[in-house]
C-alpha cells in the first residue's frame, strides 16, 4: 500500500473461478464423447474434419478480429467449441473446402458481424450449417454408413439416415414399410448413418448430463425438448403407426440429441429464466415434429432451434422474474 | 433450512479468524472521529479547536431524526474539525481529530449503573438516540429510528441478526461467543421498548457453537433460529423472508411488514447505552484476510486511523494489494491509510495480488447465471448491459433502485461484468436527476 501498488476497485473483490474459458472447456469436454463415436464409426474423414473445423474457426475468429482491431479472443475457447460443435453437425465426409467456408459462415456471418460473442443472436454453428445445408445440398446429404473401426474397408459405402429412410418411404409409398427395420440399440449406441457427431444417443446424453451435472446447463431445455418431441410424435404414432413412427424412433434418431442438449443450449441463444427457457424448449420441439412430419426435410432440429433463437428476446421480455416483496 | 431465493456459496474464509479471542486494541496517539458515520441527514460539530475532551463526550448534534451524534473515543485536546477521507465515501468530510492524553477519562456522570427495564419505551429510545447507536452491520441506519415505528406500522418481530454471511469476517461471531449477555439483554430492552413479548436470533449454520451459547445464555422468550448457509443470508430483507416468510415490498422497510432487524452489534451497544450511558464509541471487529500478518478480532474505537489497526495486527504482508472496510463481497476498498474506523467497519479485509481480480470484462454472455443469484428477483444482466450506456431511465423499469446491491450477479458473472458498480452508478445518476427536479419545483 506505501508503494503505490494499491487496488481500489467497486465491490465484490472476490469472484467464482468458473469464467468464460472454463465454461467453454466443460461443454468441449462434454462432446467429446459424441464426438470420439463419430470418429469410431466414421474413421479418419471424421477426424480431418474435426481439426480443420476447429482450426479454421479459431483462424477465422483472429483473422477477423484482427482486422476489426478488436482484441483477439480466441483463448477464451469459443471458438474452438463453434469449430466442433460445426464439424459435429456436419456429414462425416465433408471435403475440406465445406468445412472451411462452414466456419467462415460460423464465425463471420453467424458471430462477428453482430460484435463477436454474446452478440450474436442465432447459434452460430447451425446457422453455418443450415447455410451449407442450402448452398450445398449434395455434400450436406451424402451418408455413409457406419463402420466400426477396426473392421473398415477401403472404400465407404452410401447409405441413408434412418430419418432420410422414413421421409422417403412415407414420401414414395404412403407408408413407413419401404423404410425397412431400424434398430433401436443401433440408434442409442450410434451404429447408424447421420452427421458426424449427432448419431450416438448415449454419448450425448453423457456430455449433456455433465453439463447438468456442472450447472452449465439446467435440464429445462433439453429434458422438455426431447420430451415435447416424443410427446408430440407419440400422439401421431398412436393415431397411424403405418405413417408415422414410433416416439422413441423419433427421441433417438436424427439431431435431436445433440441439438437438444448442446445446440439449443447455447448460452448466449436461448433465454436466461426457467420459465423462459420452457417456452423455447416447447417451441423446439414443435417445430421439429412438424418439420419431420410434414416438412421437405427429413430433419428439422436445426431449423427449429434457429427459428426460436429469434424469440428469445421476446421470450426474456415475457418471462421476467418476479421481483422480491413485488408479487406472491 | 431455512433461506430465501437465490443467493451464491462463496468460500467462507472464516477460519483465519474464527478461534481468536476479541483483544482490546490499545490506546493511539490520534483519533479521526467522523461526523458523517450514519445514513441520513448531517450532523453539526459541538467542538473546535483547542477544546479538551474526554472519552464518550459528545462531539456533534444531530440535525434532523434520521441522524447521530458521535462521541470522543478516549480523552484528550481538540486539533480541529478538518477534512479527512470518508472510508464509506472515499471523499473528503469533516472529521474532529483529537489527540489522546493518554488518561482515557471518563466525561462526567458515565458509566453508570442503571436498571433500564424501569424505564419506558420512549425514555430508552432517547438514550439510545444520544448515544449515537446506528446499525453496526455495515448500514450505520440510526437505531432510534426503527425502534420509532409510526401507529400506522406495529412491529410484531424482531429479529437479532446474528447471521455475518460476508465471507471472511467472523466480529459478530466472537461476539455471540464471548460476550452474548450482553447481545440477550439489549434483545430483551428491544423487546421491552416495543412490547413484544418474542425475539429471533438468527445464526448460519456454519456458527453452530454460537448457536449453542446463545441458546445457553437466551431466555424462553428468545428463540435461536440456524439458517442455511448462504450469501446473503444476513441481508436484511431475505433474512426476514427466511425467518418469518415476509417479503418487504419494493422501496418498502421491514416495518412495511411488521419487522425490525438490529444486528447482534447494535443490540450489545444497546445495552450499554441504556445500562451504563457508555454511547457507540468502539466496536469489535474482525482485521483479517491473507494479506494482513496476524489476523485479530479488536476492540477498537471508533476514529482509529487504519495505519494503527493494522500495525496493531503485524503489518500488512509484502504482496498486499487491496485493503477493504467491510467483508469482500460489500466491502468498500481503501486508497489511504488514513481513513479512520467507523461504528459501521464490520471488518478490514486485506487481499493479496493473486487474489486481486485485473481481468477486464467483455460482453454478456446471456448465461443467466446473475438472474439465478440474484436474491431480489431482478435481471442483472440488462442492468449491466443499461449500467454501461448510463441508462439509467430505463434501469428505473427494470427495478433499479430495489438492488440491495450484495455482490452475488458480479461474483457469479463469468464474464467478469463490473454489474454492482454499473448499477451503483445508475442510481447516482437517478438520484441526482431526482434532487435537480426537486429542485426546480
Amino acid at each position: 500500500m506505501s508503494d503505490g501498488l494499491v487496488v481500489v476497485s467497486s465491490s465484490p473483490h472476490i469472484h467464482s473461478p468458473e469464467d468464460i474459458g472454463w465454461i467453454m472447456r466443460q461443454v468441449i469436454y462434454a462432446l467429446v464423447p459424441g464426438a470420439a463415436v463419430g470418429v469410431y464409426f466414421f474413421g479418419l474423414p471424421a477426424f480431418n474434419v474435426i481439426w480443420i473445423s476447429v482450426v479454421s474457426c479459431i483462424g477465422v475468429e483472429a483473422l477477423l478480429q484482427w482486422l476489426m482491431g478488436r482484441a483477439i479472443t480466441v483463448k477464451d475457447g469459443s471458438a474452438a467449441l463453434t469449430g466442433l460443435l460445426l464439424a459435429m453437425n456436419l456429414p462425416p465426409t465433408s471435403p475440406w473446402w465445406l468445412v472451411v467456408i462452414g466456419a467462415l459462415v460460423a464465425i463471420g456471418l453467424g458471430k462477428q458481424v453482430y460484435g463477436g460473442l454474446g452478440n450474436n443472436p442465432f447459434n452460430p454453428a447451425l446457422t453455418a450449417r443450415v447455410f451449407l445445408l442450402i448452398s450445398f445440398p449434395v455434400q450436406m446429404t451424402s451418408w455413409i454408413v457406419p463402420r466400426p473401426f477396426l473392421l473398415r474397408s477401403a472404400d465407404a459405402v452410401t447409405g441413408a439416415t434412418p430419418l432420410g429412410a422414413i421421409k422417403t418411404a412415407v414420401f414414395m409409398h404412403g407408408n413407413l414399410a419401404a423404410a425397412g427395420k431400424i434398430s433401436l440399440m443401433d440408434l442409442f449406441m450410434g451404429n447408424v448413418g447421420g452427421s458426424l457427431g449427432e448419431i450416438s444417443a448415449i454419448a450425448l446424453i453423457l456430455g449433456g448430463t455433465y453439463l447438468i451435472y456442472k450447472k452449465i446447463i439446467s435440464w429445462h431445455i433439453p429434458v422438455i425438448y426431447i420430451g415435447t418431441v416424443f410427446v408430440m410424435t407419440g400422439i401421431f404414432w398412436l393415431i397411424n403407426p403405418g405413417v408415422y413412427a414410433n416416439p422413441v424412433l423419433h427421441i433417438f434418431s436424427g439431431g435431436l440429441m445433440l441439438g437438444a442438449f448442446f445446440m439449443a443450449t447455447d448460452l448466449v441463444t436461448s433465454p436466461v429464466t426457467v420459465f423462459g427457457k420452457v417456452i423455447f424448449a416447447i417451441g423446439c420441439g414443435v417445430i421439429t415434429v412438424v418439420i419431420r412430419l410434414w416438412g421437405g426435410y427429413p430433419e428439422g432440429v436445426s431449423f427449429s432451434i434457429l427459428i426460436m433463437n429469434a424469440f428469445v428476446p421476446l421470450i426474456n421480455r415475457g418471462t421476467r422474474p418476479v421481483v422480491f416483496g413485488a408479487g406472491r | 433450512m431455512l433461506s430465501f431465493r437465490g443467493g451464491i456459496h462463496p468460500p467462507g474464509m472464516k477460519h483465519l479468524v474464527r478461534d481468536r479471542a476479541i483483544v482490546d486494541m490499545p490506546l493511539v496517539p490520534l483519533y479521526r472521529v467522523l461526523v458523517q458515520q450514519h445514513i441520513g441527514a448531517p450532523a453539526k460539530p459541538l467542538v473546535k479547536a483547542g477544546d479538551t475532551v474526554k472519552r464518550g463526550q459528545m462531539l456533534s448534534e444531530p440535525l434532523g431524526f434520521v441522524s447521530a451524534s458521535v462521541h470522543a473515543p478516549t480523552s484528550g485536546k481538540v486539533r480541529g474539525v478538518e477534512n479527512c477521507i470518508n472510508p464509506v465515501t472515499g471523499l473528503g468530510s469533516p472529521c474532529v481529530v483529537i489527540e489522546a492524553d493518554g488518561e482515557d477519562a471518563w466525561a462526567e456522570g458515565i458509566p453508570f449503573d442503571v436498571d433500564p427495564f424501569s424505564m419506558d419505551g420512549s425514555e430508552l429510545i432517547s438514550r439510545i438516540r444520544s448515544s449515537g447507536i446506528v446499525g453496526m452491520g455495515g448500514a450505520t441506519f440510526p437505531s432510534h429510528v426503527k425502534l420509532s415505528p409510526p401507529r400506522d406500522k406495529p412491529i410484531d418481530a424482531f429479529i437479532v441478526n446474528g447471521v455475518e454471511c460476508e465471507p471472511y469476517l467472523g466480529a459478530d461471531h466472537r461476539l455471540m461467543l464471548e460476550e452474548p449477555q450482553r447481545i440477550v439483554l439489549g434483545a430483551r430492552l428491544v423487546m421491552h421498548i416495543l412490547g413484544l413479548s418474542v425475539a429471533v436470533v438468527a445464526i448460519e449454520a456454519n456458527k453452530l457453537d454460537a448457536v449453542e451459547v446463545m441458546r445457553k445464555n437466551a431466555p424462553g422468550s428468545i428463540r435461536v433460529e440456524v439458517l442455511d448457509v448462504k450469501y446473503p443470508q444476513g441481508a436484511e430483507k431475505q433474512l426476514i423472508k427466511a425467518i418469518l416468510d415476509r417479503e418487504v415490498p419494493p422501496g418498502g422497510l421491514p416495518m412495511d411488514v411488521g419487522a425490525l432487524v438490529h444486528n447482534a452489534g447494535t443490540c450489545a451497544a444497546i445495552w450499554d447505552a441504556c445500562s451504563r450511558g457508555i454511547p457507540l464509541i468502539e466496536r469489535v471487529t474482525s482485521v483479517t484476510g491473507s494479506g494482513i500478518r496476524e489476523p485479530k478480532n479488536i476492540r477498537v474505537r471508533v476514529g482509529t486511523p487504519l495505519r494503527d489497526v493494522i500495525d496493531f495486527c503485524g503489518g500488512l504482508q509484502e504482496d498486499a494489494s487491496k485493503v477493504i472496510f467491510g467483508g469482500p463481497m460489500m466491502g468498500i476498498a481503501q486508497y489511504s491509510m488514513d481513513v479512520p474506523v467507523t461504528k459501521g467497519t464490520s471488518g478490514i479485509l486485506v487481499l493479496r495480488s493473486r487474489e486481486v481480480d485485473r481481468s477486464s470484462y467483455t460482453s454478456c454472455i446471456s448465461c443467466g447465471r446473475c438472474v439465478d443469484a440474484c436474491p431480489m428477483g431482478l435481471l442483472p444482466n440488462v442492468l449491466s448491459r443499461l449500467g454501461e450506456r448510463s441508462m439509467w431511465e430505463d434501469a428505473l423499469e427494470y427495478n433499479l433502485m430495489d438492488c440491495i446491491e450484495c455482490g452475488s450477479c458480479a461474483y457469479v458473472c463469468p464474464a467478469y461484468r463490473p454489474i454492482v458498480h454499473f448499477i451503483k452508478h445508475m442510481k447516482a445518476l437517478a438520484r441526482e436527476a431526482s434532487a435537480k427536479k426537486r429542485q426546480a419545483v
